[in-house]
């Protein structure tokens, strides 16, 4: 009963701040620009004849991108609008009012994250789902297992939710923030080494690609999305967050849900014992 | 109870017992622990060792929290609800059904006085209306304990009685006020025992009904008093002072009173004047406490 009181609470704090509404509107802003440059290379292929070949891997191409920026879209938008909610309480005394009433702790921390979790949820399926459906209606382009790819976005977005969650209940927001962007920026990273490591045929940078996945494994479950949803053409670019020379099994994702449900424990188990 | 932060103790030992049905007082100097104190009651913080009971069962359990409403001092909610929505949503917090909470909205704000403001969002309010709608929190579930941090810290004449009228309101229907307040002139006409907290300890804890039976300081201007009638006061005095025309001297007691008088009278004093001074809750705050040395 308290988990839906408080994830009710949550949704309509996002909407009534305006913070539903204006990452809503970044993500329309998006799918609007996305729209405008695939419109322009329509025309471009028009006037220059392309084989109808060539045509389709490159708007696969440009609806890969777009749903890379989807994915980096998403989980900022993740982080930014959670990283308050449970050490700003904290700090501001809100959570007094809150934490004394007849509810155990648990509730209040995973009624939030439910919460944000059907934000999250609407958001994916707008951009992500807008994506494909403006990439369809102008090119005729679909990618390879589109549900599974969004599945495995969210799958990202709530890893970067649990992590945000699990320090919001140690740090300041803005201690919070700096982690969590910080330790999503090494997963970047790592990802990167991972596929430069591939084309290098380096042992070594691989093993610190791995490593840099199994601090945080955020980047992993990207480019396994992006590896069940590219067209071989966009797979084949060697230096690309799409290119298939490193993979990341089902196992790196199963360790991803792992992280994702310890993340979420221990943010539990610190906000019950933790004072306020 | 005891409660330790590192090498800082914010609560060396803390124990008391608080009656029920009662309006409890808890006072003591700003860093004295009150607010950590009551954190540790409300389950908010963990005792470094030592337990306490509220209404027999354990601080904190979420079953005593059903008993109990709270009034942080600085009282803070989502302000972008409206004082309605709030309180639906902390009755909703503690297991109150729809239509209950439809019913005993618009007692709370009427009895807070919040009735006028009912459509405005929390966060155009003033300080005085926060501590308002804090109060009709911390009651919409008609606890059988209330937990009042500083509750009329924020409000004006008005706004303190009103919550005066409230603490006592909520006695008559049976339930237990435990209020930590600096304003010891509200303490004074509102509780009926108070504890007193020095350096994270109970230090001392009185009836304050029993503070007018207790000692009183009273100025007589009289004019021909011998050693003699004041040394025989001794039975009913703690100490007499003569200086000129002006005895100062501490009654046992009120009820002492009439006898001094005529003690006075029928050893040949010619009384202008005979003022009980009764000590006041901030004299005897003072004198537990000592005086601040920070001026």
């Amino acid at each position: 009963m308290g988990c839906w009181v408080m994830a009710g609470i949550t949704f309509r704090e996002a909407a009534r701040k305006k913070i539903l509404w204006t990452a809503l509107l970044a993500g329309l802003g998006f799918l609007a620009l996305f729209g405008i440059a695939l419109h322009y290379q329509i025309e471009d292929f028009g006037a220059h004849s392309t084989a109808p070949f060539i045509r389709y891997q490159i708007l696969s191409a440009m609806l890969m991108v777009g749903l890379y920026v989807v994915d980096l879209l998403a989980v900022v938008m993740t982080i930014l609008t959670s990283v308050d909610t449970i050490s700003g309480e904290i700090s501001s005394g809100t959570i007094h009012a809150i934490a004394t009433k007849p509810i155990p702790r648990w509730q209040i921390l995973i009624g939030k994250w439910i919460g944000f979790v059907g934000m999250i949820a609407g958001f994916v399926a707008l951009t992500f789902g807008g994506t494909i459906a403006v990439a369809y209606r102008m090119g005729g382009v679909m990618p390879e297992n589109a549900f599974h790819g969004a599945l495995l976005v969210f799958l990202e977005c709530l890893l970067a939710l649990s992590v945000t969650f699990m320090f919001g209940t140690w740090f300041s927001t803005l201690t919070n923030g700096v982690i969590v962007i910080g330790l999503h920026g090494l997963a970047f990273m790592g990802g990167w080494l991972e596929q430069m490591s591939g084309f290098t045929e380096s042992a070594r940078l691989v093993a610190v690609g791995v490593v840099t996945s199994l601090i945080m494994p955020s980047e992993s479950i990207w480019r396994r999305a992006a590896f069940e949803m590219q067209t071989p053409l966009a797979g084949s670019l060697p230096f690309s967050p799409f290119a298939n020379v490193s993979i990341p099994s089902p196992t790196m994702i199963g360790y991803a849900g792992f992280y994702l449900l310890v993340a979420l424990g221990i943010a539990v188990y610190h906000f019950h014992w933790r004072d306020l | 109870m005891r409660k330790e932060y590192g090498n800082k103790v914010a609560v060396r030992k803390l124990s008391l017992t608080v009656p029920r049905g009662s309006i409890f007082g808890f006072l003591g100097p700003n860093g004295a622990g009150k607010s950590t104190s009551i954190k540790m009651l409300l389950g908010l913080v963990k005792p470094t060792s030592g337990e306490a009971f509220v209404l027999g069962e354990r601080a904190g359990d979420v079953a005593v929290r059903r008993k109990i409403g709270f009034l942080p001092e600085h009282f803070r909610f989502y302000d972008w609800l409206t004082p309605a929505e709030l309180l639906r949503l902390h009755g909703r917090l503690c297991g109150m059904a729809a239509a209950k909470l439809r019913e005993r909205i618009p007692v709370m704000l009427d009895l807070v006085g919040l009735t006028p403001h009912r459509d405005k969002r929390v966060h155009d309010f003033s300080k005085g209306m926060m501590q308002r709608i804090g109060l009709a929190q911390a009651l919409i579930h008609e606890p059988e304990i209330i937990f009042l941090d500083e509750p009329t810290s924020g409000l004006d004449p008005m706004g303190r009685r009103l919550v005066r009228d409230v603490i006592r309101a909520q006695r008559e229907r049976g339930a237990t006020v435990f209020l930590n307040s600096h304003l010891l002139s509200e303490v004074e006409v509102t509780c009926d025992n108070v504890a007193f907290l020095k350096d994270g300890e109970v230090v001392a804890a009185k009836d304050l009904h029993a503070l007018g039976e207790a000692e009183v300081h009273v100025v007589v201007r009289a004019r021909q008093l011998s050693p003699q009638a004041v040394a025989g006061l001794a039975p009913w005095t703690t100490a007499a002072n003569v200086e000129g025309e002006q005895l100062t001297m501490t009654a046992r007691s009120s009820d002492v009173l009439p006898d001094v008088v005529r003690h006075l009278a029928a050893s040949g004093a010619d009384i202008y004047s005979f003022i009980p001074e009764r000590a006041s809750l901030e004299d005897l705050f003072v004198r537990i406490m000592g005086e601040d040395r920070g001026l």
